[in-house]
């Protein structure tokens, strides 16, 4: 278990302490120490079955765990305290509309909370249009289109605008093309209000869209937490690898440093890296496959901003649908690319080839290997 | 949530079903009105009299007869501070409801039980009242040829012959009586030809017309429903089949004023006029025997 | 086929022959059970919410009783009632002990049948009720909570979405009641003028062989039955869910 202590710049808005769920004997969530801060999209990565769902709840006031502490604003909460809850709203997969008309869902917090008519009307409207669905608050709610729905579960919660949204896998049900036009809206909604919010997925690239920090979460333990590129470029352990998609990270030691890139010496190869870390570290370094771009080995080199090129071997080719992962090694450093079909194709990709990889010291991340338990 | 129920279809159902009660409520006390001023005798104003209610326990026979319908607006009319509730039960049950007493007297018909009744002092007295008697009816055919026959003859008869017979099978005045006469002629029935039904004895009337079969019955309720009935009388006039009626004033019963009164005027020259009279101008023949000493 | 017929026939022109002894039995019958399904809705609903509802050991056990008390005899419960109601019964030395005097007669009048056929009917409306409410989703309930509902708002919020299957319970418990004749005959003793319903009514005239006008009778009930039924079936029609 290896959770980075990234923890917020002032107090967090929500901590979880020492919670443990069960159900029926089994433990499905054990998370010793858990931060939201205030401001942040934090999403919670995990496949199904992890607990992230029922850790949401919990971080919610949804749901009593069998042991642990939750505090709001430094302030202890339990699952009972109205006050805590009404500060908080959720969106889950599916949008649970109540039977009547979209603005009698929307305004169903705000008639709970005794807000009046006026007000109800007049903030409807605005997080109808907020959800770009302004002017429907007449429409029965049971005839909306899935997307149309989960907007206004959207809406629904932001109209109360609570310190705390919860999202538990908002986006799961819906098809390719509504998801991906969503995907955007929420992650516009969520950072132009300066709303904090939990964000429960499995899908780590809604993940990467939406969230500025990442906590990711299996069979109940948070495995790795922090900020969204770094988990997301770095996987510290091989299962994190295999969970996103890429190669375990590598094992390298700094050389040198000059105004904030360091030389890198990843197996016996060289590469540039931004980082502050001294020479003589242990570090771990990763890259993500769509950051490094390839070129014919041969032809002249282009003039790029890149100050990694290196000349490399292709292993193996993995066709992935739309693009290609090429897996490359050479001096004893292997990362991979994920280039289009047609520039694979292009380029002559096969086993053995040879070919320059470029990628900016930018793309490259790099986390001292202290702390890290080597095998995890 | 109240605003939200407006408008909606429950409040017009509502409204529609407490119209339907009322309507039907209240048109069944406007008619009454009118009906009853044509019965009364007198069109002075009536002083409203202060009634308390007297509960009749009494059998389904005795009320599927008619009787009841003209013995007790009769007594009403002799003793207008009461007002009678007939309860129509088996003898068994109306037994029953007289020792919980839960009815205050008590016009049933099964004489040695009753006498046991007011020996176990449940009943504060018995009195005769009428009698009237049990026939035997069949089909017309009569496969078991019992016709003008002596009771115990005739359900050998039936025994032998294996023809269907219902019982009333509940225990009641009527069944009890009926028991009484297949012991006298040492005869067990028995037999799939036998069939005891647990009813009432219009219901039992039914049965056998239906099955062409025979039944033993008082002849008040069989001329009653002789129309409808398939059944013609076959066993008649054998002192054994006299069915004596009683009355009994329940003890410590919830009205005993009332419960007294009844008694003492069901068996006055009046009451016994009536029950004379009852059924002949109907069926030709009266339907029961006054015989109150 | 003709016996039917002229049933039909009868009954039209006995519900409009102005009869006002048959008036008053209607108006009855509707009386009671009417009163009946109202305090069977007042136990049957928040009862049936809360087993719905809720998670609890034993609950599978309170549920079979539930279920068992849908198929409870109506002369079982006559009987019953009328032996509390007795005055030999426990109800009556209770009351004298406690009051001093002798409790007035409860026995054939019309509270009484109305005691018997709430106890008739809150079973089947509890029923009925428990399971619209079991099969509102859950998480349906914690979205109305994850927005500040209190656990009454929750309620009242998961009755509404049930509100077809709360509609069926009352249906259920009045088609229960309205035609049952062994507990209003038990305790109401089928007096003229006074405790008299169209069941009991019925029931009389088969046992005198009047078998078409019991028929008429019959039909006259079935008939008002349906109209009813008819004005339950439209306000439950007001309620789908939304579902993809």
């Amino acid at each position: 278990m290896n959770a980075s202590a990234h923890s917020c710049g002032g107090t967090p808005i929500i901590t979880g302490e020492d919670i443990i769920v069960r159900y029926h004997r089994r433990t499905v969530v054990d998370v010793p120490r858990f931060e939201l801060c205030d401001g942040e999209t934090h999403a919670i990565l995990g496949p199904s079955g992890s607990g992230k769902s029922t850790l949401l709840r919990v971080l919610g006031l949804l749901e009593r765990p069998a042991k642990g502490r939750i505090t709001l604003d430094g302030r202890p909460v339990t699952a009972g305290d109205k006050g805590a809850r009404t500060m908080m709203a959720a969106v889950f997969q599916n949008p649970y509309l109540f039977k009547g008309t979209v603005s009698e869902n929307v305004a169903y917090g705000l008639k709970l909370r005794g807000v009046s008519r006026a007000e109800r009307d007049d903030r409807v409207a605005a997080a109808l249009e907020r959800v770009g669905l302004g002017g429907t608050q007449k429409a029965s709610a049971l005839r909306l289109s899935g997307g149309e729905a989960q907007r206004v579960a959207l809406a629904r919660a932001l109209v109360l605008e609570p310190r705390i949204l919860l999202l538990d896998e908002p986006l799961s049900y819906l098809d390719p093309l509504i998801k991906r036009r969503l995907v955007q809206d929420f992650s516009q909604i969520l950072s132009a209000e300066g709303v904090t919010a939990l964000y429960v997925t499995h899908d780590q690239d809604e993940a990467m869209v939406v969230a500025d920090r990442v906590s990711i979460i299996n069979e109940g333990t948070v495995i790795r937490s922090g900020d969204v590129d770094e988990v997301m470029t770095l996987p510290t352990t091989p299962w994190i690898a295999d969970f996103i998609g890429m190669d375990a990270a590598l094992s390298g030691t700094i050389v040198d440093s000059v105004e904030g890139i360091a030389e890198v010496l990843v197996g016996e190869e060289r590469v540039f890296a931004c980082t502050q870390l001294p020479p003589h570290t242990d570090v771990l370094v990763g890259i993500r496959p769509e950051d490094v771009m390839l070129f014919e080995a041969g032809a002249e080199m282009p003039v790029s901003s890149a100050r990694n090129h290196l000349l490399m071997r292709v292993e193996s080719i993995e066709h992935m649908g739309s693009t290609d992962r090429v897996s490359l090694h050479s001096n004893g450093m292997r990362i991979a690319s994920s280039i289009s079909r047609a520039a694979s194709r292009e380029l002559g990709l096969v086993a053995g080839a040879e070919v320059r990889a470029f990628f900016k010291a930018t793309s490259v991340r790099v986390q001292s290997a202290a702390g890290v338990p080597s095998g995890v | 949530m109240i605003d939200s129920l407006k408008g909606k279809a429950i409040w017009r159902f509502g409204v529609v079903f407490l119209a339907f009660a009322l309507v039907f409520s209240l048109a069944g006390c406007a008619a009454e009105e009118p009906a009853e001023e044509p019965a009364a005798e007198e069109p002075v104003a009536e002083e409203p009299v202060e009634t308390t209610d007297l509960i009749l326990a009494s059998t389904t026979s005795t009320q599927d007869s008619g009787l009841f319908d003209v013995l007790i607006p009769a007594f009403e009319e002799a003793h207008p501070e009461y007002k009678v509730n007939v309860i129509a039960v088996g003898t068994g049950e109306a037994l029953e409801l007289g020792q919980n007493k839960d009815a205050d007297v008590l016009l049933v018909h099964a004489k040695a039980k009753e006498e046991a009744f007011v020996a176990d002092g449940y009943g504060t007295e018995r009195k005769d009242v009428m009698y009237n008697d049990f026939i035997i009816v069949g089909p017309a055919a009569d496969p078991a040829g019992i016709k003008g026959a002596t009771v115990a003859d005739a359900l050998k008869k039936i025994s032998d012959s294996g023809v269907t017979f219902i019982s009333r099978g509940d225990d009641s005045g009527t069944h009890t009586a009926e028991k009484a006469l297949w012991e006298k002629s040492a005869i067990t029935p028995s037999g799939a030809w036998y069939n005891s039904a647990g009813k009432g004895m219009g219901d039992v009337l039914t049965m056998a017309s239906e099955m062409a079969g025979y039944t033993l019955t008082d002849r008040a309720t069989y001329l009653n429903m002789k129309n409808d009935l398939q059944l013609d009388i076959l066993c008649e006039g054998d002192t054994v089949l006299f069915n004596q009626y009683g009355v009994i004033p329940v003890t410590d019963a919830t009205n005993m004023d009332g419960a007294q009164a009844f008694a003492d005027w069901i068996v006055s020259d009046e009451a016994q006029a009536v029950i004379a009279e009852y059924g002949v101008e109907k069926f030709g023949a009266p339907l029961f025997f006054p015989n109150a000493q | 086929m003709e016996v039917f017929w002229s049933a039909f026939v009868d009954s039209i022109k006995l519900l409009f022959g102005g009869d006002a002894a048959l008036y008053e039995i209607i108006g009855l019958s509707l009386r009671v059970s009417g009163i009946s399904l109202f305090f069977a809705m007042l136990i049957g609903v928040p009862l049936g919410y809360l087993i719905g509802a809720h998670r609890f050991p034993g609950r599978g056990l309170v549920v079979a009783i539930v279920n068992t008390g849908m198929g409870l005899p109506p002369v079982v419960v006559g009987l019953t009632v009328y032996m509390l109601l007795s005055r030999s019964g426990p109800i009556w030395d209770l009351y004298l002990t406690w009051m001093g005097e002798a409790m007035p007669r409860v026995l054939y009048t019309v509270p009484a049948m109305i005691v018997a056929q709430v106890i008739i009917s809150s079973p089947l409306v509890t029923g009925v009720t428990l399971a619209a409410i079991a099969s509102v989703p859950t998480e349906l309930r914690l979205q109305a909570r994850s927005l500040g509902a209190s656990r009454l708002q929750e309620a009242i919020l998961t009755v509404k979405e049930a509100r077809r299957g709360v509609m069926a319970s009352v249906a259920a418990g009045f088609g229960g009641i309205i035609s049952e004749v062994g507990a209003v005959n038990m305790v109401g003793g089928n007096i003229a003028g006074k405790t008299r319903v169209m069941t009991t009514a019925i029931q009389l005239e088969t046992g005198q062989g009047n078998f078409g006008l019991a028929l008429a009778l019959g039909l006259i009930l079935i008939g008002i039955s349906f109209v009813i039924m008819n004005g339950f079936t439209r306000v439950q029609q007001s309620g789908g869910r939304y579902e993809r």
